[in-house]
């Protein structure tokens, strides 16, 4: 199950931006139920700031025209909102089934004492965050990272030396 | 070995453009299809024998036949590409590198079930896929072949893609309704079927990915072209994915019926690295695993699976060669399964959390032979008594292990904690 930590407050009211602006009206004209925007909605959000603060929560809701918790509700209950900021680079290494058997171990464990994270943490110059995660649907190409929701193929120790390089 | 029907514009260069598609046939079958009568094209599919591929196999005409008629409501259909059976990577060739081929397939399914309004369901990880997936819908808005008439005819189409946010258990097609509706992904129970009170109340047919792709090979060609392909009960092809140990892991398209081991043979080079093979998992990590034996015998469609006691699946074929960890294995996958539980049952949400901290005590090197004897006891006592079935995905499979390499699982029990050091390695 998904994290349940709390909502964060940034003290600031939230509003979505033009763009997001646009795409929300084009968007909840597609569904005969409002509600159906909320998980759209919190999409915008995330794209928008990086992840959902107790202000964006309580502005999709009014913006659907529902209960703070039924956003709260989606929000925690899908793994890829993220409730607090990622770091400036967030890499989801995946830990499943075809991936576990080419070796994803070496990836997490190459990941965790280079940037010196554990996975569910970020790097205190907030430039880095590792996650675990579930199948990618990437399984002919494993062992599979994605990072900022690109995805990275048949890694190895090398691929992610030169990869990290990159990123530094 | 392989055949190029599904497969066949996944090799031209911008394929997945309109116009590029077009020139290949791409929407060659609109005007056919709008001479038929919606009752005539399901009977074609029906005919064509295409089974669901999203994992049960359900035949695809046949589920149609099940909406209720003149319920004066409107009937959705839910393109179900939420692709997160682990060792499933099919649908995404196509939704990006055919796209079109899907779209058409959406408007042959939306003419047959009559049908106004399309979402495809699509996993929050396929970042770029999304979007390769909106421009080409927004590709056949402008060119007409979606909105208000679908390529000139009277006939509306709207299609709309949502996207999930990491959750597996909305690859279940009830968790998939409830997620459209903005709720968390947790599945409903059934009857009623979605076919009769489905999304927002409404009829509604949910199908995979690959199962609408394939319509317009069947309404182009006809039945009897797709069932020259496969076997009397498993017609047509399928878009395999090989992973783990084998030489050429890969997306390969094969008809129905192949022996299996020639498959890992021929197609994806054989076991890696000159070792010897110790199982197959025939259909995603769900299917229960076939020893080296039983490999030797069984065909890749629906029948021969069903013979050796496993399950088609999802066409996710897992090769594990002579050095893998059983019990890892399955450590490996109750954690996949307890990490995705929806939460709503009982025996699920604590049934796979108890056998999770049994396995994880016996890779420690600490467990008993009663832990693995509890581990089947709670297997046959989580399975089938729960809303949905992703706990018998989890317990299906790990019954085939505890029996087939039980072995191994005694090891560590009788060896402690060494075997679990020796296996550190
Ligand atoms: C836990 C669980 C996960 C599933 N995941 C998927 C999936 O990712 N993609 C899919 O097409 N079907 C999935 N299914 C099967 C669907 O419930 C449904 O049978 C299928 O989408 C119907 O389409 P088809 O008849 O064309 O195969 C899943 C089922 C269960 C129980
Ligand atoms: S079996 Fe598990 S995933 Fe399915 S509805 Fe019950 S708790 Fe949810
Ligand atoms: S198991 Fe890693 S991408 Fe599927």
């Amino acid at each position: 199950m998904s994290d349940r930590s709390q909502l964060i407050s940034t003290g600031e009211p939230f509003k979505f931006d033009q763009e997001r602006d646009t795409e929300f009206e084009r968007l909840i004209k597609r569904y005969p139920e409002r509600e159906s925007m909320i998980l759209p909605a919190l999409w915008l959000t995330q794209e928008q700031e990086g992840w959902i603060s107790a202000e964006a929560i309580a502005y999709i809701a009014d913006r659907i025209g529902t209960f703070a918790s039924k956003v709260f509700e989606c929000a925690t209950f899908y793994t890829m909102y993220h409730l607090h900021p990622m770091g400036k680079y967030h890499i989801c290494v995946c830990r499943t089934l075809s991936c576990w058997l080419r070796d994803k171990q070496a990836i997490v464990d190459y990941l965790r004492d280079e940037i010196g994270i554990e996975p569910g943490q970020k790097s205190e110059d907030g430039k880095f965050s590792l996650e675990e995660v579930e199948c990618l649907g990437h399984c002919g190409t494993a062992p599979v990272v994605q990072i900022n929701g690109e995805f990275h193929e048949e890694m190895d120790v090398e691929k992610l030396t030169a990869l990290l390089a990159e990123l530094n | 070995m392989e055949v190029k029907i599904l497969s066949a514009k996944f090799d031209i260069e911008d394929g997945h453009k309109l116009e590029i598609a077009k020139q290949h046939g791409a929407y060659a079958t609109i005007d056919k299809l709008f001479s038929m009568k919606p009752e005539e094209v399901i009977e074609e599919v029906r005919n064509s024998g295409l089974r669901g591929r999203g994992g049960a196999g359900f035949p695809a005409g046949v589920k149609w036949g099940f909406l209720p008629k003149g319920t004066g409501k409107p009937v959705y259909l839910a393109v179900n590409s939420d692709e997160s059976e682990p060792a499933t990577f099919k649908d995404r060739y196509i939704l990006v590198k055919d796209p079109h081929m899907m779209i058409e397939g959406i408007i042959i399914c939306s003419y047959a079930i009559g049908s106004h309004d399309t979402y495809i369901y699509i996993r929050g990880e396929y970042t770029s896929q999304v979007k390769a997936l909106q421009a080409a819908i927004d590709e056949a808005y402008e060119a007409g072949y979606l909105g208000d008439k679908v390529a000139g005819h009277d006939f509306k189409l709207e299609v709309t893609v949502h996207r999930g946010a990491g959750a597996y258990v909305c690859g279940e097609e009830t968790g998939l309704l409830e997620s459209i509706e903005g709720k968390k992904g947790q599945p409903r129970a059934k009857p009623p079927f979605p076919a009769v009170a489905g999304l927002y109340g409404c009829p509604t047919i949910i199908n995979n990915v690959q199962s609408i792709a394939s319509l317009p090979f069947i309404l182009e060609k006809g039945a009897e072209a797709y069932k020259v392909y496969g076997t009397e009960k498993s017609s047509g092809t399928h878009l395999f994915g090989i992973s783990g140990h084998v030489e050429k892991p890969g997306m390969y398209e094969l008809p129905l019926g192949l022996p299996l081991l020639e498959v890992v043979e021929k197609v994806a080079g054989g076991v890696w690295k000159g070792r010897k093979l110790k199982g197959v998992i025939p259909g995603g990590s769900s299917t229960p695993v076939l020893t080296p034996e039983e490999a030797k015998t069984v065909t890749l469609d629906y029948e021969s699976m069903a013979e050796h006691k496993t399950m088609f699946g999802s066409g996710g074929i897992v090769v594990l060669d002579e050095t893998v960890d059983m019990v890892k294995l399955v450590e490996n996958l109750i954690y996949f399964y307890h990490h995705e539980s929806c939460g709503q049952c009982t025996p699920c949400r604590e049934g796979l959390g108890w056998m999770l901290k049994i396995i994880k005590k016996v890779v420690r090197g600490e467990g008993e032979i009663s832990d693995i004897d509890l581990l089947s006891e709670l297997c046959d006592n989580i399975e089938m008594k729960t809303v949905c079935v992703l706990s018998a995905a989890c317990t299906m499979p790990v019954r085939s292990y505890l029996t087939k390499f039980r072995h191994e699982f005694d090891a560590y029990v009788s060896e402690g904690a060494s075997t679990a050091e020796a296996n550190q390695e």
